[in-house]
Formats: structure tokens, sequence, C-alpha cells
């Protein structure tokens, strides 16, 4: 037996690829989609990665750092690494903004890092060129997708930083890359603001009687020091000694500490679960219409290819065509035009993934999973056609 | 009698129920024998698309007896069971249109029978093109169905018909297209045919040049057949399409 639906595809060719290759389009922005999924939660995991934490110590009842806001208070550090288990521990603050770079800005993850120490949770695991931050201050190692280049001055707030080294796929979990800063700096960075409004605090403060005692000198200038300082941070990063269960020594630190104490797996069920799970239904529901979308593409080209046919098929089914095999005929050709459409939907999302300006990740299961769904959608598709073709009297071969 | 060929006996065809009921046969009584060829004509609207139905099992009488070959078909109310397989196997159409697949090309629209009856593909196309060369259209074996001339369609439609070596070709007005020479041409073929492969053919038409080529004829005139005896003209053997 020869087979009917090569035949009939063989014959029309171009229209079934031309089909294919818009059915491919539409398939090509689905795997897309599912990419920037994926993209979104290795963006995650390679925060948490890079950070080089085994625990996060956040402001009590808080999911910080990344998810929501948290300051604890910067000498926390000390009596968290004489914690058992603990091997370092270091304060590291997290503010996204936009930086300056020349006359346009960049937004950027600005993260405040202890210098000098290579090794330090919360430092860069590698860079791709230059050195590590060695000064206390002003100075930057910044992720490449920012565009900075060594040697280039960040504007952040009112002070200028040098970019000595530069690192790759160090981003915030929403895509944005990296920008290190010293501890100190970064601190500052946070509250900085600009010489009017201190003058205005100094002077609000001066006025205060409760602050200003003529009998108490000194006092003044030790409550506007304590103003003007900030001596909090998002997070203390934790890493623990070999032997040391993290689940453990983060109990001991939540029951000392009067903190937050999140591990690493803990950490990924916040960023995938709560950070990110507005936009992964928003794709989510985007994946769904789409393959609403696709579905009707499919049921109503096979659908019209078969209208073509009906005087066919009365034909076959007189000279003794099984129906078996007419149906077979219609669902082999949407199958053929789903396959020649997930082709060129993966040709069209592996060309397409590099030109987004967020990370998009293409994983073969995610394609496996997409093309056993394109099968499973053509053939649904190709029902109500089967059953157009399968009602098709005989009868109407004959006058 | 031959124990192949065609008998119809009492058949009657109702469509509908009741007051809108339209009794298309009343009472259709035929034979052709094995090797024979048989016009039936009529005017328009008096049954005869509606007994090669019948004959070609794709509508049920609504009584009578029907008998292809050596098989009962029909025997009021009863029926063959595997209708499909009678029609495969039993019955050979040609068409007023050739109605050729238009995916395959003139071999395999001829083969597609026998294979679809379980036919390997190398013997279903030998056979194909024993046909092909029977109606002399083997130099085209290979073209499809829109790059062959009307006659040419036919001439394949013809030879799908009778591929199977059915006892029975039903033909619903073949020449309805043709000019007279190519008419003359197919029925030639069907009158050859019909010795050759001991086919009882029942050939439907309005076309007057072909009428007086028949030794017999069935008028029917409201769902009722008379016999006539035909002219039995002699075919123009130079005739071609
Ligand atoms: N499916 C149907 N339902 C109801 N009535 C029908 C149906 N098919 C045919 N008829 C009626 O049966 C009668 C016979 O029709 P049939 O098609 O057999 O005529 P015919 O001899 O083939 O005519 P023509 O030469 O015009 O093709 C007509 O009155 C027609 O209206
Ligand atoms: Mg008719």
């Amino acid at each position: 037996m020869i087979s009917l639906a090569g035949r009939d595809i063989l014959h029309a060719w171009g229209k079934f690829l031309f089909t294919g290759i818009g059915l491919g389009l539409l398939i090509g922005v689905t795997l897309t989609m599912a990419g920037v999924y994926r993209g979104m939660v290795d963006d995650g995991k390679a925060l948490l990665d890079n950070s080089g934490a085994d625990l996060w110590i956040v402001q009590k009842n808080t999911l910080g750092p990344y998810a929501e806001a948290s300051s604890v208070h910067d000498d926390l550090y000390r009596s968290i690494r004489i914690t058992p288990g603990v091997a370092m521990a270091a304060n590291v603050t997290y503010l996204t903004m936009q930086v300056r770079k020349g006359d346009s800005d960049v937004r950027a993850m600005v993260v405040g890092i202890t210098p000098g120490q290579v090794g330090t949770p919360g430092w860069p695991p590698y860079l791709v060129s230059g050195r590590p931050i060695s000064r206390s201050h002003y100075e930057a190692v910044a992720d490449i997708a920012s565009g900075f280049r060594i040697g280039d001055l960040i504007r952040i707030r009112r002070h200028e930083y040098n970019v000595v080294g530069l690192t790759r796929r160090m981003v915030s979990s929403s895509g944005d890359p990296m920008i290190f800063i010293p501890l100190k700096d970064a601190q500052q960075a946070q509250f900085l603001k600009d010489n009017e409004a201190i003058l205005q605090g100094r002077r609000r403060t001066a006025g205060n009687p409760a602050f200003n005692r003529p009998a108490v000198p000194g006092l003044l200038d030790s409550v506007i020091a304590s103003q003007s300082g900030n001596p909090y941070v998002n997070a203390v990063l934790v890493t623990v000694r070999p032997g040391f269960a993290a689940e453990d020594v983060a109990a001991s630190i939540r029951r000392w500490q009067r903190v937050t104490a999140y591990t690493r797996t803990q950490m990924e069920g916040i960023l995938v679960g709560k950070l990110i799970a507005t936009s992964a239904r928003q794709i989510g529901m985007f994946l769904v219409i789409l393959a609403v979308v696709s579905a009707a593409i499919v049921a109503f080209i096979i659908y019209s290819l078969t209208m073509d046919k009906i005087r066919e098929i009365a034909v076959l089914k007189l000279i003794g065509t099984r129906n078996r095999t007419i149906a077979a005929m219609i669902m082999q050709q949407a199958l053929v035009l789903g396959v020649i459409g997930f082709v060129v939907g993966k040709i069209t999302a592996t060309f397409a993934a590099p030109i987004f300006p967020k990370y998009v990740l293409l994983i073969p299961l995610d394609s496996i999973a997409g093309f056993l769904a394109v099968l499973a959608i053509c053939m649904l598709a190709s029902v109500v056609a089967i059953r157009m073709a399968l009602k098709v009297d005989p009868a109407e071969a004959i006058g | 009698m031959d124990k192949r060929g065609i008998r119809i006996e009492g058949l009657s065809k109702r469509y509908g129920e009741g007051a809108t009921a339209v009794h298309a046969l009343k009472d259709v009584n035929l034979h052709v024998d094995a090797g024979e060829v048989v016009g039936l004509i009529g005017p328009s609207g008096s049954g005869k698309s509606t007994l090669l139905k019948c004959l070609g099992a794709v509508i049920d009488p609504t009584a009578g007896r029907m008998i292809l070959g050596d098989e009962v078909t029909y025997d009021n109310g009863w029926k063959v069971r595997d209708l499909r397989a009678l029609r495969r196997d039993k019955i050979g159409f040609v068409f007023q249109a050739p109605y050729l697949i238009p995916f395959l090309d003139a071999t395999d629209n001829v083969a597609l029978l026998p294979m679809l009856a379980g036919m390997p593909n190398a013997a279903a196309r030998a056979k194909a093109h024993e046909l092909l060369t029977a109606l002399d259209v083997q130099h085209r074996a290979q073209a499809m169905p829109a790059e062959l001339s009307g006659g040419e369609q036919q001439r394949v439609s013809i030879a799908r018909g009778l591929v199977n070596q059915p006892p029975v070709i039903l033909a619903d007005e073949p020449t309805a297209p043709l000019d007279s020479a190519r008419a003359m041409a197919v029925v030639r073929i069907l009158n050859d045919m019909a010795r050759k492969y001991a086919t009882a053919i029942i050939v439907v038409t309005h076309d007057e040049k072909i009428i007086p080529t028949f030794k017999r004829i069935y008028h029917i005139r409201e769902g009722v057949t008379h016999e006539e005896a035909g002219e039995g003209r002699a075919i123009d053997h130079g005739a071609s399409t």
C-alpha cells in the first residue's frame, strides 16, 4: 500500500511547507517563551550560586534580601561568625538602581561586598578580566552585560567608581547585571542624600532643644553623626564548615540571633516560588494562548485541505477505501505539518534566543515536551477534519 | 443465462417517509449477462442514478432482490455485511467526470484498488500497467491527472474501474464530456473489456451518439424499467481518443 498522506504532501508540498513555516514561527515564539521562563529561573539560581553562600541571614520574618526588603545591623556578622559550624560570614547589601554610564544610564544591581577578601561569600566567584576590588572605596567590579569596560567610571549617586574587574553572568533575579562596590560605599549609597538635604537635616536637629542642650557639649555632634551613618546591611551571607548540615546551622542561628536564616533550598523556593511566580503564571498564560492558537490554525488548515478533497474522499470510499485509511491520511498530514512546524520553530527559537535582552534558556526537556505537545495538538486538530471526512457519503461520487 | 452478470428483480427505492416520500424506483427488473454492455436511458429524475447507487451498494433499496455475479447482495431488507469489500471486489465504477485522485499518477490511480485489496505494490502496478496498455494510455503512465487530456483521464478512470476485474461495471454517463469520436472510442473500450474480462456493464447515458451501439437498452420512466432491443450498430474501430 502506498502512503496517501505522503503522496498528497509531495503533490502539494508548497502548501504544506508554507503552512508549516507559519506554524513554525508560532511554535518558535512558544519555545522562546518557555526559554524566557527557564532563563528567569536560571538567573535566580545563578544569583544564589554566584553569591557563594550556604545560608542567608535576613531580618526576622522577612523573605529578604531578594524578594523583600531586609535590614540587619552590620555588626551581626560578628556573632554569627562564632556560631558552631559557620566557616565565614560576610555582610552584603543589594540595591537595584540606575547607574550613570557617561551620558546614559543602565539598570543594575549594586552589590556591596567586604573589600579585599577573595572567596568571601558575596564575592563574584571569578573574573573574566581585571582584578578584584582591593581598596575600600571607589572601586567597582561590573558584569560584562552592563556594558562597562575596565577603566570606565561608574557614577553611583554622588560618587564615581573606577571599574577594575569584569564578571560574566552575574545577574539579579530579574536579569539586571550586577555591579560590586565596597560595602561601606554601598551602605552610604543606600541612604545618601544631596548636600542641601544634609544641611537641612542638620539644621533641623540643631533646632531641636532635646538634642542641642547647652549643658551637654558634644551631644549634637553625636546625634548628627548617628543620623548620617548607616549601620545596616541587607543580609549576612554564611558559608558552612564541611561536616555540618546547613539546616542545623541555620536552626541554631535562628534560635540565638532573632533573625531569619534561609538555606540554599529555601532561598531557591523563595526566588522561584514567590519572586518570579507571577511572571511564570504570565508566561504560562501565553503558552496556553499560543497552544490554542496553534491548534486552531492546524485545525483550520487541515480542515480546508480536507474540504478541497471531499470529492476524492467520496471516490476513495466508493472504491472501497477503509475509513481507517482515510482518517490515517488526514492525521498523518496534520502530524507532518506539526513536525515541519516544530523543526522551523526550534531553529527560530535557537537563533532568536541570543537576541533577547534577558537570558533565554532553551532546555532539551522543554523541546521534547513541546514536540509531544505539538503532536498532540495536531492530532486533536485533525479530529474535526476526520469527522467531516468520515461523514462524506460515497454516494456523492455518483451523479 | 450465465451465472455471472447482474440480475435485479422487483427493486424499489423510496426516499423519505410519509407525505414527502419520493418513490424513485418502483419496479425495476433487469439483467445483464457477463460480457454484455447494456444501456440505461431515461429522462431526468427517472431514477437512473438511484438505480446505480443501489447496485453500487452505497444506498439501500426499499424492497426487491439484487444479484451481482454469483452473490445475492440484497434480498428484501437483507444485505451483504461488508458493503465496502463488495464495492472494492465486485464493482467497478466509471463516472461522467474521471474523478482521479489528483496526487497519484495514472499508474497509482489504477493500482490503488488492488493495493486496497491487499495486493503488493509491485504486483498492483504491473496489473495497472496491463490495463493502461489495454486502454492505450501506457505512454502516460507516470503522468499526474492534471497533466492528462480529458480523454486520457477518462481512459485511466475506466482502467481503474476494470483493474480488480469486477464482474460488474457501473458507468454513469461516461461519454458526456467527450466529443463524438472519443465517445465512440470509450464505448468500444467498454465493449472490448466486457468481452475480454467477461464483465457485465451498465452504461447510464443521455448521449444520442452512443445509444445506437447497444444491443439491449433499458428505458426507465418514473421508476419502472422497460426492456427494448437496441440497434447494436457496429462501432467504428478507427475511432480513438
Ligand atoms: N437523496 C434523495 N432524497 C430524496 N429524493 C431523491 C434523492 N435522490 C434522488 N431523489 C429523487 O429521486 C428521483 C430520481 O432521482 P435520480 O437522481 O435517480 O434521477 P436521474 O434519473 O439520475 O436524473 P438525472 O438524469 O437528472 O441525473 C428524483 O425525483 C429525485 O428528486
Ligand atoms: Mg443522475
